[in-house]
């Protein structure tokens, strides 16, 4: 109901607004100046390139960190090791995102900047390896899930043909497992997606079109948080605003809703 | 008949936790024969079974002490390979677990991970293991097909195969036709004789009558001890212990 | 092929042992090195960020830190407003969220039929919490704000808060509804009780620590949210506390914001910033882990 709602509201805002500056110029337009003198642009595509490298990059920390965790936890690890270790991760999935951004300001940008010699460390990449931390949590307890719930019966055949431990991981339990680690991955990028405090305060928010992962970017989530309190209500810069928020909202529901089908196809598996 | 004796147990006790489960067990099994290991359930057989290729390992709190020795090498030594063991010694489960792959795959999963790569020599091995697990008639046309597919009888031939795939001594199999039906069950039987020409065969079973067709040689398990061990033959006409001869015919089960 | 041929192969079992102990138990060993180090990567990362907000931040915090209010134009004193903020906020999320999905979790698990439509229900559920925050804030400042004429104030925020966390009460409570045996549900109608009478004495009784763990999950996630109360009543600074719903109001989540990139002299006011993330932190470390103990605490009750 709420998510109807929700929807309603933002496609009819965005409706105003693609009324006035076209839907497809909206979605590939690279200017965005929206109280220019002559005349205003409402161009997102920066942004969406901006938020897709920041998640890609955060996936390209998080994706293999985060399985080869989960993969340690459910196989390798002793008891003792996961009882101390989850939730230490439990922990830092409490984190709220506002002390993450801090930290990417107070810690990670002087330390990048020192590594690549740049002026500043406020840049994609900044943003990429917090956001990156912060999917780590959702990746690694449901990939962890994911592997756990392989039946034992695949596991001691492939041990009982002579397969070491580590094959019987790498070709068994972990294709198995494919549909719930997939499904991790899904909701760790939806995480990056919609995140919004840390990607303001760690990626510089520069409007420009991003040439590498040391520009800085603006993504879509900073847009709106750094502009809606400006606008003034009802005017066409007002409802370009919500369209982001629905563009967001359409990336990031696509990807709950893939998470959702791959979990679902996890949970068919079981029952075999 | 000449005795050649492949497996050799010696004062083996197995402990899960502080349970004893196996107590003192001293087992000779010969090569080239079908061994049965029969009791009621939870009686230890399974767990004994185990033991051989050292699947018990996987639970933490297991403690086993004595000896068994596969071809004269104690395979509780320090210095044994496990991967190695587990290669000449194979086992089929009682749920028949292909994995999800398709059938070729699942034959040729054994000789991958032992590092054989050329295809030509895989198509080989899978070939000739389908057809020793007389599976080969049925599936030659459908190798790409996922093995999850197959009938029940099917997919526990198919594990067969793959255990035999890997070229195993040593085939260890515990109730492999308790989720199957009557049908089924008879193709495993008489592929269970065939192979005996050429593997060391040693099967938990539930079913007297499918240990006094199959096997020559019964051990009887209680409680964790063996208390009779013999030739099937023997042992289904003229039992020793009056506990066998109770089981045997179904006074207790 | 004869027996002898089969069982004494050169040097036996004990060669094959040599012979394959090369590579593939090397690999083995290698890799399992790298999971660990990615398991140990993680942990370290983790509490390199808590040891640098800690060990930074508790130099600042005092008893007056917490309960001062901030001074000549936040370069000195508390953070009692943002304090007492957050609390209040967190109150009126609860009361928001609450009610609502506890009532939602027991019509989905104890009355609602396994249909396409409750099917249906589940699945926006479980979306809602993809949604991002920020499009929270958006709905949150077209309905509280101006459709309903609630202003930027604590309600908005609140109930914005409140929509958020919804997902997360609902699911928690759920499940932990589903994990009631049914015997205890039958066990209460065989004895003539209504349909609601059995689930009022007998099933929420036992799914009550479930669904308070899950709450209070759900709540320190909204004590620690900054994007959805930026438009609805976050202020960037107060003279005074809130005195009713309809005050703006400051917030820990905004004030570190705030302090760490819109400041007017950032790098005087770190030391505060550093405190009121330990704050932060601290408030819902501390929530979180009382959920995880409640939950550990009442499993192992349960198992007897």
């Amino acid at each position: 109901m709420v998510l109807v709602g929700i929807f309603a509201l933002l496609l009819n805002s965005s409706f105003a607004a693609w009324q006035d500056v076209g839907f497809i110029s909206f979605l590939t337009g690279r200017v965005w100046n929206p109280s220019g003198f002559v005349s205003s642009h409402f161009g997102i595509f920066t942004k969406i390139v901006g938020t897709l490298m920041v998640t890609a990059g955060a996936m390209i920390v998080a994706v293999p960190l985060g399985i080869a965790t989960a993969a340690y936890l459910a196989e390798v690890a002793t008891p003792w090791e996961r009882e101390v270790v989850k939730p230490v991760i439990e922990m830092l999935a409490a984190v709220p995102s506002v002390v993450l951004g801090f930290f990417g300001i107070v810690v990670l940008s002087p330390l990048l900047a020192r590594i690549f010699n740049l002026p500043n460390g406020l840049n994609a990449l900044n943003g990429a390896i917090l956001l990156g931390l912060m999917s780590l949590p959702t990746i690694i307890s449901i990939a962890e899930d994911a592997l756990t719930a392989v039946p034992k019966e695949y596991k001691e055949a492939s041990l009982a043909l002579g397969a070491t431990r580590w094959q019987t991981l790498s070709r068994v339990i972990i294709p198995a497992a494919g549909s719930g680690v997939t499904a991790a991955i899904m909701l760790g990028i939806g995480r990056s997606l919609g995140e919004t405090m840390t990607v303001i305060m760690a990626t510089g928010n520069a409007l420009q079109f991003p040439s590498n992962f040391f520009s800085s970017v603006r993504t879509m989530t900073a847009t709106i948080a750094i502009e809606l309190g400006e606008v003034p209500a009802d005017t066409t810069h007002y409802y370009t605003l919500f369209a982001i928020g629905f563009v967001l909202f359409s990336m990031t529901f696509l990807v709950s809703l893939l998470a959702d089908i791959f979990l679902h196809r996890a949970g068919e598996m079981k029952k075999l | 008949m000449e005795t050649n004796i492949v497996i050799q147990v010696k004062k083996l006790d197995l402990y899960y936790g502080k349970f004893q489960a196996l107590k003192n067990i001293n087992m000779e099994i010969s090569g080239q024969e079908v061994t049965a290991l029969i009791g009621p359930s939870g009686c230890g057989k399974s767990t004994f079974l185990r033991t051989l290729n050292r699947l018990n390992d996987l639970i933490d709190s297991v403690q086993i002490e004595g000896d068994v020795s596969i071809d004269g090498n104690n395979i509780y030594d320090k210095s044994c390979d496990v991967v190695a063991l587990r290669k000449k010694v194979g086992m089929v489960f009682q749920k028949p677990n292909p994995f999800p792959k398709t059938i070729y795959d699942n034959v040729a999963y054994g000789p991958r991970v032992h590092g054989i790569k050329e295809r030509k020599k895989l198509d080989a091995i899978v070939e000739k293991s389908l057809r020793e697990a007389a599976l080969w008639e049925e599936v030659k046309d459908n190798l790409s097909r996922s093995a999850l597919r197959l009938s029940g009888g099917q997919q526990q031939r198919l594990c067969i195969a793959r255990v035999l795939a890997v070229g195993p001594d040593v085939v260890l199999m515990d109730e492999p036709t308790s989720a199957l039906d009557p049908i089924a069950t008879q193709k495993i039987e008489d592929l269970i004789r065939e192979l005996k020409e050429r593997f060391t065969i040693v099967i938990v079973t539930h079913n007297m009558q499918q240990a006094a067709r199959v096997s020559d040689s019964t051990a009887f398990f209680l409680n964790g001890e063996v208390l009779e061990m013999g030739e099937t033959e023997i042992m289904f006409t003229h039992p020793l212990d009056q506990r066998t001869e109770d089981y045997i015919t179904g006074k207790f089960g | 092929m004869t027996k002898n041929q089969l069982f004494s192969a050169p040097g036996g079992l004990a060669a094959d042992y040599l012979r394959r102990k090369g590579h593939p138990s090397l690999v083995e060993g290698v890799a399992f090195v790298l999971l660990r180090l990615s398991m140990l990567f993680v942990i370290a990362a983790i509490f390199f960020i808590f040891y640098d907000i800690f060990s930074k931040g508790v130099g600042v915090i005092s008893w007056e830190f917490i309960t001062a209010m901030p001074r000549r134009g936040m370069t000195e004193g508390g953070i009692w407003s943002a304090v007492l903020g957050t609390v209040y906020l967190t109150l009126i999320t609860a009361v928001a969220s609450v009610p609502i999905g506890v009532f939602a979790a027991i019509y989905l698990n104890e009355y609602a039929k396994k249909n396409t439509f409750t099917r249906i229900i589940r699945l926006s559920i479980r979306n809602l919490a993809g949604v991002p925050s920020i499009v929270y804030g958006l709905f949150g400042v077209a309905l509280f704000v101006r459709a309903l004429e609630l202003g930027t104030s604590l309600l908005s925020a609140g109930l914005t808060l409140g929509l958020l966390t919804l997902p997360v009460t609902v699911t928690a409570s759920e499940e932990a509804l589903k994990s009631v045996p049914d015997s205890f549900r039958e066990g209460a109608l065989a004895l003539g009780a209504t349909k609601w009478q059995a689930i009022r004495t007998n099933v929420i009784p036992s799914a009550l620590p479930g669904i308070i763990t899950g709450m209070i999950l759900g709540i320190s996630r909204a004590a620690g949210e900054t994007a959805p109360i930026l438009f609805t009543g976050a202020a960037f600074y107060l003279s005074s506390l809130p005195s009713s719903l309809s005050s703006r109001f400051m917030a820990l989540p905004y004030h570190l914001f705030i302090m760490s990139t819109q400041h007017h002299s950032i790098e005087k006011v770190r030391p505060i910033a550093y405190g009121t993330a330990l704050v932060l932190i601290g408030l819902v470390v501390t929530m979180n882990m009382s959920a995880i103990l409640l939950r550990t605490h009442y499993r192992k009750k349960m198992r007897g």
